[in-house]
């Protein structure tokens, strides 16, 4: 399908008509709430803070709303790099223990290095999601890696960590009160100052995949070709995995596991932008937090007065959605 | 009866002589014949001493500690009505339990795996013990049940996922990719339901389904033993007598078609009884880690046999989970840890050793 | 749409006897099908018993298609395969397999697996749980794999074999199965030429002195010419010739349906039509002037 410069101006507006989106579930987000407000209260929370308590509240949503939108961001990315990496449309972060990796490093911090606040186990969050993701990607057979065994292997970790894991909670009451709240992911477990913790690595995460668009557009086609082709393609394997570890570890850091964001999204946006890894990035950077928001607004909307998680939405809308493509594609090429 | 011995270390042509297992062939004069391979069996009798073995020893283990003769003596009828009380009612159905739960999961492992083809495939992959786990916690959380209704509510809901993922899989026939992936799937969506209602209990709930979750055997009775026992006793021979098809099934497909194996009915039947062995399992002791994923793999190595090695795993499973029910207690004391964390540690020690033998064998 | 062309050689049955009785095999209009992608409609092909028939044809014409739907494999949307006068669907499938042997494209060697045992593995078709290994097993293994000589590979690991002899060992475990009939999917595909030239004198071997019947899909139209003694061609689907090599393979069949300019000549070992291909000169001044 030739790239003829009226297709591309369709996907620029497309790109333009999806930011719009973005800034309006970024708006509701900031409206919408287990607690109802009025739209009076939210602009006076907005633009003329006095501290009220309808200020406040409006500040949390605020920063719960721009977590989303750079988890989100985030997550999109690191799913639609590893898709491209193993060449396998089905590839999320979470399916690959990452989310695993992440949990067992932060009951580790919390029960043998009594950390007790979010800033302090984000990094073990950090280091336990790229450890297990290096670790997920050696024993899925790194190049020779198909999709059912990266997965296979990712499940595998992660029943070895989750292990460990819930024993961990039966003999430590205190930290099965904290981890049963954050392995459900969250977005509102982050303070601002975890934000600003994880900030530097999002951006930087963000950078890196969307510069790593051209060589994985050219690994897309194969091994032997892309180096026909002139690609580096150990350099562009590690800068990829890595990309994707830095800005899963650190979405997961902040909001605790999160699962098929990164997979439905990149997913979704391929098929109507075709494979050119330069249009799927962007679009995946900003349809994902429309997602991931989008799920907040409905868990905290569904259970009023009380709030649903956006892991557990996400996981529960997900899911489903993840079936079906599996049931849409023959099995040949799963 | 006559045996017709196969082996004959041959004098290669170019590459070093290998010797061949020994197989025989039991015959009769009435045309039946039956094929043994010799070392198979052996594995099977020193596992089967072995289980017996441990699960001896695991009664005499614990609070009161019975010495290994006292247990036997009792076992035979023979002890005083003391040692009676401890050894038959309450842990001779503790150990019984960890047999049955340990041969159903090395069992429906060894079927996954072979179904699947991929030394990987397991249930756990599959979600099944996370659906029995959402079945489990809602008795826990939302009704406060005994055990013997969290005992149904598991088996409730690891029977219901199991249909739910073969059904969502079955497009004209179910493929083994299809199959894990929607297995997947589901079990992130149960992950998910389950987390929530870890979420909505309460402390004393919370800490009971953890406990739960990790694959516990105390306080396991009588009650969970009978129907664990007829559940085996029915579908042990089933599989077993379809060990052949699976063996040809193995091959792939086609040819297993070619050679007139009924090839969706066999993977039906096969399945189910997978999924039946697990949810049972799951249902009596919780979801314990790995002994489906290790049992066939650590069986296969002992007996070197190419084939689905169907019974080898089943008595290595329940061999592997008496032994660590009897370490857990030993190491950590009586019934203070759940025997899931020990299957666990294991499994990830098996994880290591499976990515460095794998690395060596240039497959990585 | 049935047969074009002649049927020549050993014709069994008359111009309006399309449903012969006289040969085991036969696909009677059928259609076939993938998810909703028709591949043939309403073909119907005879198979003559104790002959050598080849299907010919371009990529995706159908011809591993139909040979999967005679072997049971496929089943049809419409039409019936018949072996033995029975719709092949019905027949209990031990049954057919100790009639109709198959050499499928993809098999899997199970890891760690000997020869010997993966060629016993043939004998199942005529195994139970309660024959689970007669002396006949025995004695056809060992013929099976002298025949295809595999005979000193029996103790060696079938995974270290090279793709030749892997070949033959899959070859040997189809004639444990002692069938009548043997149908082979590309049973040459990925071998080089010697090992090529060996797996089909094997099979014509089979077919001369024990009387077999093979079906063969080749995708080499000389290969299939030489040892032949009926051809099918298909295009699209339907079938464009079928008889013997000598009468069907023509210059202007071969353009009909591979698209390709040549010459048939004979072949100076066998006298069967050998197929030589304009050279491309001659194609492109062909195309431009339009010259027949």
């Amino acid at each position: 399908m030739p790239v003829t410069p009226r297709r591309r101006a369709l996907r620029a507006v497309g790109l333009l008509v999806s930011a719009l989106i973005l800034v309006a579930v970024a708006l509701t987000s900031i409206a919408v709430g287990a607690k109802q407000l009025s739209l009076g209260e939210v602009w006076h929370g907005l633009f003329a803070s006095t501290g009220t308590y309808a200020d406040v509240v409006v500040d949390d949503r605020i920063s719960r709303t721009v977590l989303g939108l750079l988890a989100g961001a985030a997550l999109g990315l690191a799913g639609a790099v590893l898709q491209a990496l193993t060449r396998n449309p089905l590839a999320d972060p979470g399916l690959l223990g990452i989310n695993a990796g992440a949990s067992a490093a932060v009951v580790t911090a919390i029960t043998f290095f009594g950390v007790t606040s979010l800033s302090g186990y984000v990094w073990f969050a950090f280091a336990g999601a790229a450890g297990v993701g290096a670790l997920v990607w050696f024993l899925g057979g790194s190049r020779g890696a198909t999709p059912v065994r990266l997965a296979l292997a990712g499940t595998a970790i992660s029943a070895a960590l989750y292990g460990y894991l819930q024993a961990v909670m039966i003999l430590d009451n205190a930290a099965l009160n904290k981890m049963r709240f954050w392995t459900v992911g969250s977005l509102t477990s982050a303070t601002d100052s975890t934000i600003r913790q994880v900030l530097p690595f999002l951006v930087a995460g963000m950078v890196l995949a969307l510069c790593l668009a051209r060589p994985l557009n050219a690994m897309e086609m194969g091994d032997d070709t892309a180096r026909a082709l002139g690609a580096r393609l150990n350099r562009t394997r590690v800068l990829s995995m890595l990309a994707a570890t830095v800005l899963c570890g650190a979405a997961t850091a902040a909001c605790g596991p999160i699962v098929f964001v990164g997979l439905m999204v990149p997913h979704v946006v391929r098929s109507f932008t075709g494979p050119d890894l330069r249009w799927i990035l962007p679009y995946a950077a900003v349809l994902s937090p429309v997602l991931l928001l989008g799920a907040d607004v409905i868990g905290r909307v569904v259970a009023r007065p009380s709030e649903l998680q956006v892991g557990i939405v996400t996981a529960i809308l997900g899911g489903p959605v993840f079936i079906f493509l599996v049931r849409r594609r023959r099995t040949a090429q799963l | 009866m006559s045996t017709a011995p196969k082996q004959a270390p041959r004098a290669g042509t170019d590459a070093p002589a290998r010797r061949r297992r020994a197989s025989r062939a039991l015959r009769t004069p009435g045309g039946l014949s039956v094929r043994l391979d010799v070392r198979a069996l052996t594995v099977v009798v020193v596992l089967l001493a072995a289980a017996l073995g441990a699960g001896v020893l695991l009664i005499g283990t614990g609070e009161f500690p019975i010495s290994t003769g006292d247990v036997v003596r009792t076992l035979l009828g023979d002890g005083n009505p003391g040692q009676e009380l401890v050894v038959i009612d309450m842990r001779l159905p503790r150990v019984l339990v960890a047999l049955l739960v340990g041969a159903s999961l090395g069992l429906g492992g060894a079927l996954f795996q072979a179904l699947s083809r991929n030394p990987l495939g397991s249930p756990d992959i599959l979600g099944l013990s996370q659906g029995a786990t959402a079945g489990a916690l809602v008795v826990i959380v939302l009704v406060s049940g005994d055990a013997r209704q969290v005992t149904l509510g598991a088996l409730a809901g690891g029977l219901a996922t199991g249909l739910a993922i073969y059904l969502l899989a079955w497009k004209r026939g179910v493929h083994g990719y299809r199959l894990v992936l929607v297995g997947i799937g589901m079990s992130a969506i149960m992950t998910a339901v389950n987390g929530y209602l870890l979420t909505k209990a309460d402390m004393v709930d919370a800490a009971r389904a953890v406990v739960w979750m990790t694959g516990s055997l105390s306080g396991r009775d009588w009650a969970q033993v009978w129907p664990l026992l007829a559940l085996c006793a029915v579908l042990v021979p089933l599989v077993l007598g379809n060990g052949r098809a699976l063996r040809m099934m193995e091959m792939g497909d086609d040819v297993s078609y070619a050679l007139g194996v009924r090839v969706e009915r066999v993977r039906l039947l096969l399945m189910l009884a997978a999924v039946l062995l697990t949810a049972a399992a799951t249902a009596a002791a919780g979801p314990v880690s790995f002994v489906a994923l290790t049992a066939p793999q650590l069986a296969r190595r002992l007996t070197r046999s190419p084939g689905p090695n169907l019974l080898p795993s089943l008595c290595m499973g329940a061999t592997l989970l008496v032994t660590a029910d009897w370490t857990s207690q030993r190491v950590f004391g009586a019934d203070q840890l759940p025997v899931g964390v020990v299957t666990g540690v294991l499994g990830g020690v098996y994880l290591l050793w499976l990515l460095v033998t794998e690395r060596r064998a240039g497959r990585i | 749409m049935s047969a074009g062309g002649g049927l020549g050689g050993e014709a069994t049955h008359g111009p309006n006897n399309r449903r012969s009785t006289v040969n085991r095999l036969s696909a009677d209009n059928v259609t076939l099908a993938y998810d909703q992608r028709v591949i043939a409609e309403q073909l119907s092909v005879e198979i003559p018993d104790h002959s050598f028939t080849v299907i010919v044809g371009p990529n995706a014409c159908g011809k591993s298609t139909l040979l999967r739907a005679l072997s049971r494999m496929l089943k049809p949307a419409e039409g019936r395969v018949l072996l033995d006068g029975k719709a092949i669907q019905s027949m209990p499938p031990k049954k057919v397999a100790r009639t109709l042997g198959l050499l499928p494209q993809s098999s899997i060697a199970p890891d760690g697996i000997t020869v010997a045992d993966l060629v016993g593995r043939g004998r199942y078709p005529h195994q139970g749980i309660l024959r689970q290994w007669s002396a006949e097993d025995e004695r056809v293994v060992r013929e099976s794999m002298e025949q295809t000589g595999v005979a000193e590979l029996a103790d060696r690991y079938v995974d270290e074999l090279s793709g030749g002899q892997r070949q033959r060992v899959w070859i040997a475990m189809a004639l444990a199965q002692q069938t009548p009939l043997l149908l082979l999917d590309e049973p040459t595909t990925y071998l080089d030429i010697q090992h090529q030239i060996d797996v089909l004198d094997l099979c014509a071997e089979l077919h001369e002195e024990q009387g077999r019947t093979l079906v063969a899909v080749l995708h080499d139209l000389n290969h299939a010419a030489r040892y032949a003694t009926h051809l099918i061609a298909l295009r699209d689907g339907r079938v464009v010739a079928e008889g013997a090599p000598g009468d069907v393979v023509t210059a202007e069949l071969v353009e009909e349906v591979f698209g390709l300019r040549c010459q048939v000549i004979d072949d100076p070992e066998t006298g069967t039509p050998l197929v030589v291909p304009a050279a491309r000169k001659a194609r492109v001044k062909a195309a431009v002037t339009g010259a027949p």
